[in-house]
């Protein structure tokens, strides 16, 4: 009896699908990626001036805290639908409508952040005389660096969920061949994407950990008991600069 | 704007709001998908996290599960169920799915609201003699209230989310209008089922922002709005 090739049988764990159609999976998960890293940079980019106005003036906090819970709310289907007349059939339906998204968790933990400087902090900066700039990226910034970082986490994550969402107009990375595999029937390009999905949010996460590990070395606590002279000193402006 | 007009023409065509692809009918089975799907995690999540919240164990199975939801897609895991052999049985394999990702912001803020109560109080109740059912019903539940409301609110915003994506796979609910709209390039009937889609979400915050004002059985007590921030969801920061 010849044995039936797992394509035919539809199984949903599938070497021949992998084999045959490698280039496939490569493309979209590169597309997913790029969607990805777009998003959160953009993200980034413009969470942290947003949550600089909103902490410098409190008119400015309550409509951008506001607005960004709003945002959150809406499902993404109608997220990126509504964006289409704006912005056509294109890949920044999907960018535009993920960054939205990442605002709400990017604002929110650069504010905490911001807010846990410890005062006396700020005040030893100010002795030392710095200005607002120097303050702000020597002092502040770091400090506020493991707060920024797990909302990052959190919104790359999310992202990287969100973004086979992208597939109703065809900018949905994995998410294209989750949605093409359920039209077709075809479970192993299913399986396979999802998988992979859920991969690259374990592999980004697992990045951006180690990303601040290398960035604030002065939160790790050591294993063992630390010689007590070097364990003191930890300058956070030093650490970044 | 031309989307705008041709979409208020859409909203305001009667005939686009009656019948089986009416708006009204499509309301109608997201409503019920999500009333289902909150109900049923609900009843599953709000027990485990009381007793391990009051007990004190399984912090971080309650931290991971939440993790672990934000990392699947919601996508992947309902058309996954549609091909498993539970894809036959109607709308189970999205009310599955739908359950499978509101259980962990109900259990994660039930639990840390369980545990944030402050331990004095805990200790004061037991030293009045209450016994741990007493002290759950009496002092956890009605000062993790706040918290645990919130967790029911993410949920059920995360539901009417993903019941949305059910009409990607060929399931019922507003989504529908959104998803028909693209097959009939009809931006018009695309935006309008998006506008519908988010002012329903929007509603449904609002409807438990209000719910966990007024059930707040603290807040009822003292007779004078306590706080007026909402509790932002545990998982956001």
């Amino acid at each position: 009896m010849a044995e039936q090739s797992c394509l035919v049988s539809n199984d949903w764990i599938c070497g021949e699908y992998l084999s045959t159609r490698g280039q496939e999976l490569v493309d979209a998960t590169l597309q997913h990626i790029g969607i990805t890293l777009a998003s959160v940079a953009i993200g980034l980019l413009v969470a942290f001036p947003l949550a600089l106005l909103a902490r410098a003036r409190r008119s400015v906090r309550g409509p951008v805290l506001g607005l960004t819970t709003v945002f959150y709310a809406i499902p993404s289907l109608a997220m990126f639908s509504l964006l289409v007349p704006v912005l056509g059939l294109s890949v920044s339906v999907v960018v535009t409508g993920l960054v939205l998204y990442s605002l709400t968790i990017l604002v929110r933990n650069i504010l905490a952040g911001l807010a846990a400087v410890p005062e006396e902090a700020r005040e030893a900066a100010r002795g030392m005389g710095y200005g607002p700039v120097r303050l702000l990226f020597g002092v502040e910034l770091p400090l506020a660096l493991p707060a920024l970082m797990a909302g990052l986490r959190i919104a790359t994550v999310s992202t990287v969920s969100l973004t086979t969402i992208g597939s109703i107009i065809g900018y949905g990375g994995l998410g294209n061949l989750v949605l093409g595999g359920l039209r077709s029937y075809f479970k192993a390009e299913v399986l396979t994407a999802s998988v992979l999905c859920v991969l690259l949010a374990i592999v980004a996460d697992v990045a951006l950990l180690l990303l601040q590990r290398l960035l604030t070395p002065w939160t790790r606590t050591p294993r063992r008991r630390a010689p007590r002279v070097g364990a003191a000193q930890s300058p956070a402006g030093e650490a970044v600069a | 704007m031309d989307v705008v007009e041709r979409t208020w023409t859409w909203l305001a065509t009667g005939a686009h709001w009656t019948g089986g692809d009416g708006v009204w009918h499509r309301l109608d089975q997201h409503l019920y998908l999500t009333a289902v799907s909150l109900l049923i995690s609900c009843a599953i999540a709000l027990p485990v996290a009381v007793v391990l919240g009051h007990l004190g164990r399984g912090g971080a199975l309650a931290v991971n599960l939440s993790n672990v939801g934000r990392a699947v897609p919601t996508f992947a895991v309902l058309v996954l169920l549609l091909l498993s052999p539970l894809g036959q049985y109607g709308s189970w394999p999205t009310v599955i799915a739908l359950v499978l990702f509101a259980i962990p912001p109900v259990l994660t803020n039930a639990y840390v609201g369980m545990r944030e109560v402050d331990r004095d109080m805990v200790e004061a109740a037991r030293g009045m003699g209450m016994t741990g059912p007493q002290v759950v019903a009496r002092v956890e539940l009605p000062l993790a209230f706040p918290l645990i409301m919130t967790g029911v609110r993410s949920a059920a915003v995360q539901i009417v989310a993903t019941a949305t994506l059910a009409a990607l796979a060929g399931g019922g609910g507003l989504g529908r209008v959104i998803t028909a709209g693209f097959r009939l390039t009809d931006t018009a009937q695309v935006v309008a089922g998006a506008l519908l889609v988010a002012v329903f979400a929007l509603l449904v915050e609002g409807v438990f922002v209000l719910l966990a004002r007024l059930l707040d059985p603290v807040r009822r007590r003292s007779g004078r709005a306590a706080a007026k921030v909402v509790p932002t969801p545990v998982s956001d920061v």
